[in-house]
Protein backbone atom coordinates (compact mmCIF):
# COMPACT_ATOMS: atom_id res chain seq x y z
CA UNK A 1 0.00 0.00 0.00
CA UNK A 2 1.56 3.23 -1.07
CA UNK A 3 1.71 6.58 1.37
CA UNK A 4 -0.82 8.25 -0.35
CA UNK A 5 -3.77 5.51 -0.18
CA UNK A 6 -2.73 4.87 3.34
CA UNK A 7 -3.44 8.64 4.17
CA UNK A 8 -6.64 8.44 2.31
CA UNK A 9 -7.69 5.58 4.46
CA UNK A 10 -6.93 7.19 7.51
CA UNK A 11 -8.62 10.36 6.53
CA UNK A 12 -11.40 9.13 5.12
CA UNK A 13 -11.78 6.25 8.69
CA UNK A 14 -11.13 9.66 10.78
CA UNK A 15 -13.75 11.95 8.95
CA UNK A 16 -16.28 8.80 9.12
CA UNK A 17 -15.92 8.56 12.91
CA UNK A 18 -16.24 12.05 13.05
CA UNK A 19 -19.39 12.18 10.99
CA UNK A 20 -21.38 9.72 13.16
CA UNK A 21 -20.30 11.70 16.30
CA UNK A 22 -22.41 14.69 14.70
CA UNK A 23 -25.28 12.86 14.72
CA UNK A 24 -24.98 11.02 17.50
CA UNK A 25 -23.50 13.50 19.96
CA UNK A 26 -26.29 14.35 22.25
CA UNK A 27 -24.58 17.96 22.80
CA UNK A 28 -25.36 20.34 19.81
CA UNK A 29 -21.90 22.14 20.19
CA UNK A 30 -20.10 18.80 20.46
CA UNK A 31 -22.41 17.79 17.31
CA UNK A 32 -21.10 21.24 15.73
CA UNK A 33 -16.99 20.89 16.44
CA UNK A 34 -17.72 17.26 14.50
CA UNK A 35 -18.98 18.72 11.76
CA UNK A 36 -15.82 21.37 12.02
CA UNK A 37 -13.32 18.56 12.08
CA UNK A 38 -15.31 16.27 9.32
CA UNK A 39 -15.03 19.70 7.01
CA UNK A 40 -11.52 20.04 8.15
CA UNK A 41 -10.54 16.32 7.10
CA UNK A 42 -12.83 16.75 3.72
CA UNK A 43 -10.68 19.29 2.93
CA UNK A 44 -7.01 17.88 3.78
CA UNK A 45 -8.53 14.99 1.39
CA UNK A 46 -9.28 17.66 -1.73
CA UNK A 47 -5.37 18.64 -0.72
CA UNK A 48 -4.04 15.18 -1.00
CA UNK A 49 -6.35 15.32 -4.84
CA UNK A 50 -4.32 17.96 -6.15
CA UNK A 51 -7.11 20.57 -5.50
CA UNK A 52 -5.58 22.81 -3.13
CA UNK A 53 -8.01 25.51 -4.37
CA UNK A 54 -11.14 23.39 -3.03
CA UNK A 55 -9.29 22.16 -0.15
CA UNK A 56 -8.73 25.87 1.22
CA UNK A 57 -11.99 27.11 -0.11
CA UNK A 58 -13.66 24.18 2.14
CA UNK A 59 -12.10 25.69 5.12
CA UNK A 60 -12.52 29.23 4.92
CA UNK A 61 -16.12 29.27 3.75
CA UNK A 62 -17.77 26.21 5.74
CA UNK A 63 -15.48 25.56 9.03
CA UNK A 64 -14.13 29.47 8.99
CA UNK A 65 -17.85 30.79 8.22
CA UNK A 66 -20.84 29.01 8.12
CA UNK A 67 -19.94 26.62 11.25
CA UNK A 68 -19.19 29.66 13.28
CA UNK A 69 -22.70 31.12 12.76
CA UNK A 70 -24.36 27.70 13.46
CA UNK A 71 -22.51 27.95 16.71
CA UNK A 72 -23.29 31.64 16.74
CA UNK A 73 -27.05 29.92 16.58
CA UNK A 74 -26.92 27.40 18.96
CA UNK A 75 -24.81 29.64 21.88
CA UNK A 76 -27.90 31.97 21.55
CA UNK A 77 -30.99 29.20 21.56
CA UNK A 78 -29.67 26.63 23.40
CA UNK A 79 -31.93 24.40 22.01
CA UNK A 80 -32.59 21.51 24.39
CA UNK A 81 -36.24 21.18 23.41
CA UNK A 82 -35.14 19.15 20.67
CA UNK A 83 -34.38 16.45 22.75
CA UNK A 84 -37.93 15.12 23.20
CA UNK A 85 -39.29 13.80 19.81
CA UNK A 86 -36.52 11.75 19.27
CA UNK A 87 -38.49 9.04 17.85
CA UNK A 88 -39.77 11.30 15.13
CA UNK A 89 -36.77 12.68 14.45
CA UNK A 90 -35.49 9.10 14.00
CA UNK A 91 -37.67 8.40 11.33
CA UNK A 92 -37.27 11.66 9.21
CA UNK A 93 -33.85 11.17 9.66
CA UNK A 94 -33.55 7.35 8.47
CA UNK A 95 -35.76 8.45 5.92
CA UNK A 96 -33.64 11.17 4.15
CA UNK A 97 -30.67 8.73 4.67
CA UNK A 98 -32.14 6.02 2.43
CA UNK A 99 -33.05 8.79 -0.22
CA UNK A 100 -29.70 9.62 -0.38
CA UNK A 101 -27.98 6.40 -0.44
CA UNK A 102 -30.75 5.46 -3.65
CA UNK A 103 -29.69 8.83 -5.30
CA UNK A 104 -26.10 7.98 -4.69
CA UNK A 105 -26.37 4.26 -6.16
CA UNK A 106 -26.33 4.79 -9.75
CA UNK A 107 -22.79 7.44 -8.87
CA UNK A 108 -21.55 4.08 -6.21
CA UNK A 109 -22.02 1.61 -8.80
CA UNK A 110 -20.16 3.17 -11.29
CA UNK A 111 -16.97 3.73 -9.27
CA UNK A 112 -14.87 0.51 -9.68
CA UNK A 113 -15.29 1.37 -13.78
CA UNK A 114 -13.95 4.84 -13.18
CA UNK A 115 -11.32 3.64 -10.92
CA UNK A 116 -10.35 1.21 -13.61
CA UNK A 117 -10.52 3.84 -16.10
CA UNK A 118 -7.91 6.51 -14.04
CA UNK A 119 -8.49 9.82 -14.94
CA UNK A 120 -5.60 12.35 -15.51
CA UNK A 121 -5.29 15.26 -14.23
CA UNK A 122 -4.53 18.00 -16.68
CA UNK A 123 -2.60 21.26 -16.72
CA UNK A 124 -3.51 23.71 -13.54
CA UNK A 125 -6.42 21.38 -12.50
CA UNK A 126 -8.38 22.66 -9.25
CA UNK A 127 -6.13 26.14 -9.34
CA UNK A 128 -7.14 29.70 -9.20
CA UNK A 129 -7.50 30.18 -12.49
CA UNK A 130 -9.41 27.05 -13.73
CA UNK A 131 -11.88 27.88 -11.54
CA UNK A 132 -12.38 31.43 -12.45
CA UNK A 133 -12.38 30.36 -16.02
CA UNK A 134 -15.40 27.98 -15.02
CA UNK A 135 -17.03 30.84 -12.50
CA UNK A 136 -16.81 33.99 -14.29
CA UNK A 137 -16.64 32.85 -17.89
CA UNK A 138 -18.29 30.01 -18.80
CA UNK A 139 -21.32 29.94 -16.37
CA UNK A 140 -21.29 33.51 -15.36
CA UNK A 141 -24.75 33.90 -16.08
CA UNK A 142 -26.00 30.79 -13.15
CA UNK A 143 -23.70 32.49 -11.11
CA UNK A 144 -24.40 35.74 -11.04
CA UNK A 145 -27.87 34.23 -10.63
CA UNK A 146 -27.28 32.77 -7.42
CA UNK A 147 -26.12 35.87 -6.60
CA UNK A 148 -28.98 37.82 -6.82
CA UNK A 149 -30.59 34.48 -5.02
CA UNK A 150 -28.39 35.05 -2.19
CA UNK A 151 -29.04 39.29 -2.46
CA UNK A 152 -33.06 38.56 -2.21
CA UNK A 153 -32.70 35.99 0.69
CA UNK A 154 -30.43 38.81 2.69
CA UNK A 155 -33.42 41.54 1.98
CA UNK A 156 -35.86 38.92 2.95
CA UNK A 157 -34.23 38.42 6.46
CA UNK A 158 -33.92 41.91 7.04
CA UNK A 159 -37.41 42.48 6.23
CA UNK A 160 -38.50 39.84 8.60
CA UNK A 161 -36.52 40.66 11.34
CA UNK A 162 -37.52 44.55 11.18
CA UNK A 163 -40.89 43.64 11.24
CA UNK A 164 -40.33 41.65 14.43
CA UNK A 165 -38.89 44.26 16.39
CA UNK B 1 14.66 12.81 -0.22
CA UNK B 2 15.98 12.67 3.38
CA UNK B 3 18.27 15.67 2.42
CA UNK B 4 14.94 17.49 1.26
CA UNK B 5 12.55 16.48 4.23
CA UNK B 6 15.30 17.80 6.41
CA UNK B 7 15.59 21.09 4.79
CA UNK B 8 11.73 21.07 5.38
CA UNK B 9 11.98 20.14 8.71
CA UNK B 10 14.22 23.08 9.35
CA UNK B 11 12.74 26.02 7.72
CA UNK B 12 9.13 24.75 9.73
CA UNK B 13 11.44 24.62 13.22
CA UNK B 14 13.06 28.19 12.27
CA UNK B 15 9.41 29.88 11.46
CA UNK B 16 7.81 28.40 14.58
CA UNK B 17 10.89 29.57 16.62
CA UNK B 18 10.59 32.60 15.52
CA UNK B 19 6.83 33.60 15.82
CA UNK B 20 7.24 31.82 19.31
CA UNK B 21 9.85 33.73 20.45
CA UNK B 22 8.87 36.93 19.26
CA UNK B 23 5.43 36.59 20.61
CA UNK B 24 7.40 35.82 24.33
CA UNK B 25 9.28 39.29 23.44
CA UNK B 26 6.49 41.02 22.47
CA UNK B 27 5.25 40.10 26.23
CA UNK B 28 8.17 42.13 27.50
CA UNK B 29 7.31 44.87 24.81
CA UNK B 30 3.92 45.40 25.94
CA UNK B 31 5.08 45.92 29.42
CA UNK B 32 7.79 48.11 29.20
CA UNK B 33 6.70 49.82 26.52
CA UNK B 34 3.40 50.53 28.06
CA UNK B 35 5.12 51.91 31.02
CA UNK B 36 7.73 53.72 29.01
CA UNK B 37 4.21 55.33 27.03
CA UNK B 38 2.89 55.93 30.16
CA UNK B 39 5.90 57.31 32.07
CA UNK B 40 5.72 54.29 34.22
CA UNK B 41 8.87 52.11 35.54
CA UNK B 42 7.06 48.74 34.46
CA UNK B 43 8.09 45.33 35.68
CA UNK B 44 11.00 45.36 37.60
CA UNK B 45 10.59 43.72 40.54
CA UNK B 46 11.68 39.98 39.72
CA UNK B 47 15.20 39.63 39.15
CA UNK B 48 18.28 36.85 39.26
CA UNK B 49 20.83 37.65 41.54
CA UNK B 50 20.23 41.44 41.65
CA UNK B 51 20.09 41.00 38.11
CA UNK B 52 16.36 42.15 36.61
CA UNK B 53 17.87 42.88 32.72
CA UNK B 54 15.24 45.81 32.54
CA UNK B 55 12.17 43.58 33.27
CA UNK B 56 13.36 41.01 31.30
CA UNK B 57 14.13 38.33 34.02
CA UNK B 58 10.52 39.70 35.24
CA UNK B 59 8.40 38.91 32.06
CA UNK B 60 10.17 35.95 30.30
CA UNK B 61 11.53 33.69 33.11
CA UNK B 62 9.20 34.78 36.34
CA UNK B 63 5.74 35.72 34.41
CA UNK B 64 6.03 31.94 32.83
CA UNK B 65 6.67 30.39 36.18
CA UNK B 66 3.55 31.69 37.56
CA UNK B 67 1.51 31.25 34.88
CA UNK B 68 2.68 27.31 34.61
CA UNK B 69 2.71 26.33 38.29
CA UNK B 70 -0.71 27.95 39.29
CA UNK B 71 -4.18 26.28 39.49
CA UNK B 72 -5.73 25.41 36.22
CA UNK B 73 -9.38 25.71 37.22
CA UNK B 74 -12.20 24.44 35.09
CA UNK B 75 -15.53 25.66 35.84
CA UNK B 76 -17.64 22.28 37.25
CA UNK B 77 -20.76 23.30 35.53
CA UNK B 78 -18.17 23.75 32.57
CA UNK B 79 -17.34 21.61 29.74
CA UNK B 80 -13.90 20.13 30.13
CA UNK B 81 -13.62 18.74 26.93
CA UNK B 82 -13.85 21.97 25.43
CA UNK B 83 -12.77 24.18 28.01
CA UNK B 84 -9.28 22.12 27.59
CA UNK B 85 -9.75 22.12 23.57
CA UNK B 86 -10.78 26.10 23.18
CA UNK B 87 -6.51 26.96 24.16
CA UNK B 88 -5.16 24.78 21.95
CA UNK B 89 -7.69 25.91 18.79
CA UNK B 90 -6.75 29.94 19.62
CA UNK B 91 -2.78 28.99 19.71
CA UNK B 92 -3.19 26.85 16.30
CA UNK B 93 -4.35 29.49 13.91
CA UNK B 94 -1.65 32.10 14.75
CA UNK B 95 1.07 29.31 14.38
CA UNK B 96 0.54 27.69 11.63
CA UNK B 97 -0.11 30.61 9.24
CA UNK B 98 3.29 31.71 8.79
CA UNK B 99 4.09 28.48 7.11
CA UNK B 100 3.53 30.99 4.00
CA UNK B 101 4.76 33.71 4.43
CA UNK B 102 8.72 34.04 2.87
CA UNK B 103 10.91 35.57 4.75
CA UNK B 104 13.83 35.47 1.98
CA UNK B 105 14.37 34.94 -1.54
CA UNK B 106 16.02 31.94 -2.77
CA UNK B 107 19.30 30.32 -0.72
CA UNK B 108 21.77 28.53 -3.13
CA UNK B 109 24.20 26.04 -0.71
CA UNK B 110 25.97 23.75 -3.14
CA UNK B 111 23.94 24.22 -6.08
CA UNK B 112 20.72 23.36 -4.27
CA UNK B 113 18.28 26.18 -4.33
CA UNK B 114 16.28 26.54 -0.97
CA UNK B 115 12.91 28.63 -1.46
CA UNK B 116 13.12 30.61 2.02
CA UNK B 117 9.24 29.92 2.81
CA UNK B 118 7.91 27.41 4.81
CA UNK B 119 5.16 25.59 2.04
CA UNK B 120 5.22 27.71 -1.04
CA UNK B 121 1.40 27.20 -2.41
CA UNK B 122 -0.73 28.73 -5.14
CA UNK B 123 -3.90 30.12 -3.36
CA UNK B 124 -1.16 31.01 0.00
CA UNK B 125 -3.65 34.13 0.35
CA UNK B 126 -6.37 32.00 1.00
CA UNK B 127 -4.67 30.03 3.35
CA UNK B 128 -4.17 32.85 5.20
CA UNK B 129 -7.62 34.10 5.44
CA UNK B 130 -8.62 29.81 6.42
CA UNK B 131 -6.30 29.86 9.00
CA UNK B 132 -7.40 33.30 10.27
CA UNK B 133 -10.97 31.88 10.04
CA UNK B 134 -10.65 29.10 12.07
CA UNK B 135 -9.19 31.20 14.81
CA UNK B 136 -12.89 32.01 16.34
CA UNK B 137 -13.38 29.17 17.50
CA UNK B 138 -10.59 29.55 20.35
CA UNK B 139 -12.90 32.31 21.52
CA UNK B 140 -16.17 31.08 20.73
CA UNK B 141 -15.97 27.61 22.12
CA UNK B 142 -13.48 29.20 25.17
CA UNK B 143 -16.38 31.24 25.99
CA UNK B 144 -19.09 29.05 25.95
CA UNK B 145 -17.73 25.82 27.57
CA UNK B 146 -16.95 27.98 30.76
CA UNK B 147 -20.57 28.09 31.09
CA UNK B 148 -20.68 31.93 32.55
CA UNK B 149 -22.54 35.09 30.89
CA UNK B 150 -19.80 37.07 30.63
CA UNK B 151 -17.75 34.31 28.35
CA UNK B 152 -20.59 33.82 26.70
CA UNK B 153 -21.42 37.80 26.06
CA UNK B 154 -17.44 37.90 25.31
CA UNK B 155 -17.43 34.96 22.82
CA UNK B 156 -20.80 35.74 20.25
CA UNK B 157 -19.09 39.56 20.72
CA UNK B 158 -16.03 38.09 19.58
CA UNK B 159 -17.93 35.85 16.99
CA UNK B 160 -19.62 38.69 15.53
CA UNK B 161 -16.30 41.60 15.53
CA UNK B 162 -14.25 38.27 14.02
CA UNK B 163 -16.63 37.78 11.08
CA UNK B 164 -16.98 40.90 10.41
CA UNK B 165 -13.36 42.22 9.79
CA UNK B 166 -12.51 39.20 7.73
CA UNK B 167 -14.85 40.69 5.00
CA UNK B 168 -13.06 43.61 5.17
CA UNK B 169 -9.86 42.04 5.16
CA UNK B 170 -10.36 39.76 2.60
CA UNK B 171 -11.35 42.42 0.28
CA UNK B 172 -8.70 45.10 1.11
CA UNK B 173 -6.40 42.31 -0.18
CA UNK B 174 -8.00 42.01 -3.24
CA UNK B 175 -6.30 44.91 -4.57
CA UNK B 176 -3.07 43.67 -4.16
CA UNK B 177 -3.86 40.72 -5.83
CA UNK B 178 -5.20 42.29 -8.69
CA UNK B 179 -2.14 43.71 -9.27
CA UNK B 180 -0.22 41.55 -8.74
CA UNK B 181 -2.22 39.06 -10.04
CA UNK B 182 -1.11 36.16 -8.34
CA UNK B 183 -2.38 34.16 -4.77
CA UNK B 184 1.33 33.15 -4.51
CA UNK B 185 2.76 35.21 -1.40
CA UNK B 186 6.98 34.33 -2.95
CA UNK B 187 5.46 35.74 -6.62
CA UNK B 188 3.98 38.39 -4.39
CA UNK B 189 6.99 39.62 -2.68
CA UNK B 190 9.10 39.31 -6.25
CA UNK B 191 7.10 41.67 -8.08
CA UNK B 192 7.91 44.54 -5.72
CA UNK B 193 11.20 44.36 -6.47
CA UNK B 194 10.23 46.24 -9.33
CA UNK B 195 10.72 50.04 -9.71
CA UNK B 196 8.30 52.40 -10.85
CA UNK B 197 9.41 54.99 -13.08
CA UNK B 198 13.04 53.59 -12.53
CA UNK B 199 13.35 54.64 -8.98
CA UNK B 200 10.39 53.95 -6.58
CA UNK B 201 10.16 50.28 -5.59
CA UNK B 202 6.81 48.83 -6.49
CA UNK B 203 6.00 48.10 -2.69
CA UNK B 204 1.96 47.47 -2.41
CA UNK B 205 2.08 50.82 -0.06
CA UNK B 206 2.49 52.84 -3.10
CA UNK B 207 0.32 50.74 -4.93
CA UNK B 208 -2.46 50.38 -2.84
CA UNK B 209 -2.18 52.99 0.05
CA UNK B 210 -5.89 52.73 0.84
CA UNK B 211 -5.81 48.95 0.90
CA UNK B 212 -3.20 49.18 3.39
CA UNK B 213 -5.16 51.39 6.41
CA UNK B 214 -7.75 49.33 5.63
CA UNK B 215 -6.07 46.20 6.28
CA UNK B 216 -4.21 47.47 9.37
CA UNK B 217 -7.64 48.15 10.74
CA UNK B 218 -8.98 45.29 9.94
CA UNK B 219 -5.78 42.79 11.07
CA UNK B 220 -6.11 44.40 14.63
CA UNK B 221 -9.55 43.97 14.83
CA UNK B 222 -8.96 40.44 14.46
CA UNK B 223 -6.10 40.38 16.87
CA UNK B 224 -8.45 41.73 19.13
CA UNK B 225 -6.35 44.34 21.09
CA UNK B 226 -7.83 47.69 21.92
CA UNK B 227 -9.34 49.75 20.45
CA UNK B 228 -11.30 46.57 18.97
CA UNK B 229 -10.67 44.50 22.45
CA UNK B 230 -14.90 44.27 23.17
CA UNK B 231 -14.64 40.32 22.96
CA UNK B 232 -12.44 41.03 26.10
CA UNK B 233 -14.10 44.05 27.31
CA UNK B 234 -12.42 44.14 30.59
CA UNK B 235 -14.65 47.27 31.64
CA UNK B 236 -17.80 45.57 31.26
CA UNK B 237 -17.86 41.85 30.99
CA UNK B 238 -14.57 41.12 33.46
CA UNK B 239 -12.32 39.14 31.08
CA UNK B 240 -14.86 38.05 28.11
CA UNK B 241 -14.84 34.83 26.87
CA UNK B 242 -11.36 34.01 29.14
CA UNK B 243 -12.68 35.13 32.33
CA UNK B 244 -12.56 31.71 33.73
CA UNK B 245 -8.93 30.46 32.25
CA UNK B 246 -6.20 30.88 34.45
CA UNK B 247 -2.83 29.33 34.41
CA UNK B 248 -1.27 27.49 31.74
CA UNK B 249 -4.37 28.06 29.44
CA UNK B 250 -4.57 31.27 29.75
CA UNK B 251 -1.69 31.43 28.88
CA UNK B 252 -1.92 29.97 25.75
CA UNK B 253 -4.78 33.25 24.82
CA UNK B 254 -2.12 35.09 26.05
CA UNK B 255 0.43 33.32 23.55
CA UNK B 256 -1.98 33.45 20.67
CA UNK B 257 -2.70 36.66 20.97
CA UNK B 258 0.66 37.54 20.73
CA UNK B 259 1.49 35.27 18.09
CA UNK B 260 -1.70 36.32 15.83
CA UNK B 261 0.16 40.19 16.04
CA UNK B 262 3.33 38.79 14.96
CA UNK B 263 1.43 37.32 11.99
CA UNK B 264 -0.28 40.10 11.23
CA UNK B 265 2.58 42.09 10.92
CA UNK B 266 4.34 39.64 8.62
CA UNK B 267 1.68 40.38 6.52
CA UNK B 268 1.38 43.66 5.82
CA UNK B 269 5.44 43.74 5.61
CA UNK B 270 4.58 41.15 3.30
CA UNK B 271 1.98 42.51 1.16
CA UNK B 272 2.30 46.35 1.48
CA UNK B 273 5.98 46.95 2.31
CA UNK B 274 7.96 44.03 0.04
CA UNK B 275 8.38 41.68 2.85
CA UNK B 276 12.26 40.92 2.54
CA UNK B 277 12.91 43.11 -0.37
CA UNK B 278 15.47 45.90 0.42
CA UNK B 279 15.24 48.72 -2.13
CA UNK B 280 17.71 48.05 -5.16
CA UNK B 281 18.63 44.77 -3.79
CA UNK B 282 18.84 42.08 -6.45
CA UNK B 283 20.26 38.85 -6.20
CA UNK B 284 23.91 39.89 -7.02
CA UNK B 285 24.14 42.80 -4.71
CA UNK B 286 22.92 46.79 -4.74
CA UNK B 287 22.11 47.84 -7.89
CA UNK B 288 21.56 51.99 -7.60
CA UNK B 289 19.06 53.80 -10.36
CA UNK B 290 21.49 56.37 -9.86
CA UNK B 291 24.31 54.60 -11.69
CA UNK B 292 26.21 52.80 -8.92
CA UNK B 293 26.33 49.11 -8.73
CA UNK B 294 27.93 47.59 -5.04
CA UNK B 295 28.39 43.31 -5.91
CA UNK B 296 27.80 41.50 -2.64
CA UNK B 297 28.11 37.66 -2.36
CA UNK B 298 25.01 35.58 -2.40
CA UNK B 299 25.20 34.76 1.36
CA UNK B 300 25.20 38.45 2.66
CA UNK B 301 22.03 39.34 -0.17
CA UNK B 302 20.59 36.43 1.60
CA UNK B 303 21.37 38.09 5.05
CA UNK B 304 20.01 41.03 4.38
CA UNK B 305 16.78 40.01 3.22
CA UNK B 306 16.19 38.42 6.19
CA UNK B 307 17.40 41.22 8.26
CA UNK B 308 14.91 43.25 6.32
CA UNK B 309 11.97 41.23 6.61
CA UNK B 310 12.98 40.47 10.56
CA UNK B 311 12.96 44.28 11.01
CA UNK B 312 9.96 44.98 9.32
CA UNK B 313 7.75 42.61 11.53
CA UNK B 314 9.17 43.70 14.18
CA UNK B 315 8.51 47.54 13.45
CA UNK B 316 4.58 46.87 13.05
CA UNK B 317 4.58 44.89 16.37
CA UNK B 318 5.92 47.57 17.63
CA UNK B 319 3.33 49.79 16.45
CA UNK B 320 0.61 47.66 17.27
CA UNK B 321 1.69 47.60 21.20
CA UNK B 322 1.84 51.86 20.37
CA UNK B 323 -1.77 51.78 18.91
CA UNK B 324 -2.91 49.46 22.21
CA UNK B 325 -1.53 52.30 24.55
CA UNK B 326 -2.58 55.78 22.93
CA UNK B 327 -6.20 54.86 21.28
CA UNK B 328 -9.30 54.84 23.59
CA UNK B 329 -11.71 51.74 23.25
CA UNK B 330 -14.64 51.61 20.58
CA UNK B 331 -18.04 51.47 22.20
CA UNK B 332 -19.50 47.54 21.06
CA UNK B 333 -22.18 49.42 17.86
CA UNK B 334 -18.92 51.64 16.86
CA UNK B 335 -17.05 48.81 16.07
CA UNK B 336 -20.19 47.22 14.25
CA UNK B 337 -20.18 50.49 12.39
CA UNK B 338 -16.79 51.17 11.48
CA UNK B 339 -16.44 47.63 9.97
CA UNK B 340 -19.54 47.04 7.97
CA UNK B 341 -20.40 50.73 7.28
CA UNK B 342 -16.87 52.15 6.74
CA UNK B 343 -14.38 49.34 5.90
CA UNK B 344 -16.56 47.08 3.77
CA UNK B 345 -17.84 50.16 1.35
CA UNK B 346 -14.00 51.54 1.40
CA UNK B 347 -12.80 48.23 0.48
CA UNK B 348 -15.39 47.36 -2.19
CA UNK B 349 -14.80 50.86 -3.93
CA UNK B 350 -10.47 49.98 -3.56
CA UNK B 351 -11.80 47.20 -5.56
CA UNK B 352 -13.42 48.72 -8.31
CA UNK B 353 -10.88 51.71 -8.81
CA UNK B 354 -8.08 49.38 -8.92
CA UNK B 355 -10.00 47.57 -11.70
CA UNK B 356 -11.02 50.69 -13.59
CA UNK B 357 -7.04 51.74 -13.18
CA UNK B 358 -5.59 48.38 -14.42
CA UNK B 359 -8.05 48.42 -17.29
CA UNK B 360 -6.71 51.76 -18.33
CA UNK B 361 -3.44 51.01 -18.21
CA UNK B 362 -3.82 48.18 -20.15
CA UNK B 363 -5.71 50.06 -22.88
CA UNK B 364 -9.11 48.98 -22.58
CA UNK B 365 -8.09 45.35 -24.02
Amino acid sequence: MTAPVLLFFVLAALSVVFSLAVVFQRNPVHSAMALVVTLFLVAILFLTLDAPMVGILQILVYAGAIMVLFLFVIMLLNPEALERRRALWWGLGSIAGLLLVFEFADFLSDIPRQAAQGAAVGEGFGGPEQLAQSLFHDFVLPFEVASVLLLVAIVGAVVLAKREG
Amino acid sequence: MIVELGIIAAKALLVLFMVLNLAGVMGWVERKGSALIQDRIGANRASVLGFAGLGLVNTLIADPIKFLTKEDFIPPSGDRLLHTLAPCLALFPALVTFAVIPFGDVLVVGGREINLQVANINVGILYIFAMASLSVYGIVIGAWASNNKFSLLGGVRGAAQMISYEIAMGLSVMGILMVYGTLELQQIVRSQGQLLWGWLPAWGVFLQPVALLLFSAAAVAETKRIPFDLPEGESEIVAGFHTEYSGGKFLMFFTGEFAEMVTSAGLIATLYFGGWQVPYLLRDGFHFPWGGTWLLPQLAVVLLQVGAFTLKVVFFCWLFVLLRWTLPRFRYDQVMRLGWKMLLPLALLNVMVTGVVIVALQGGR
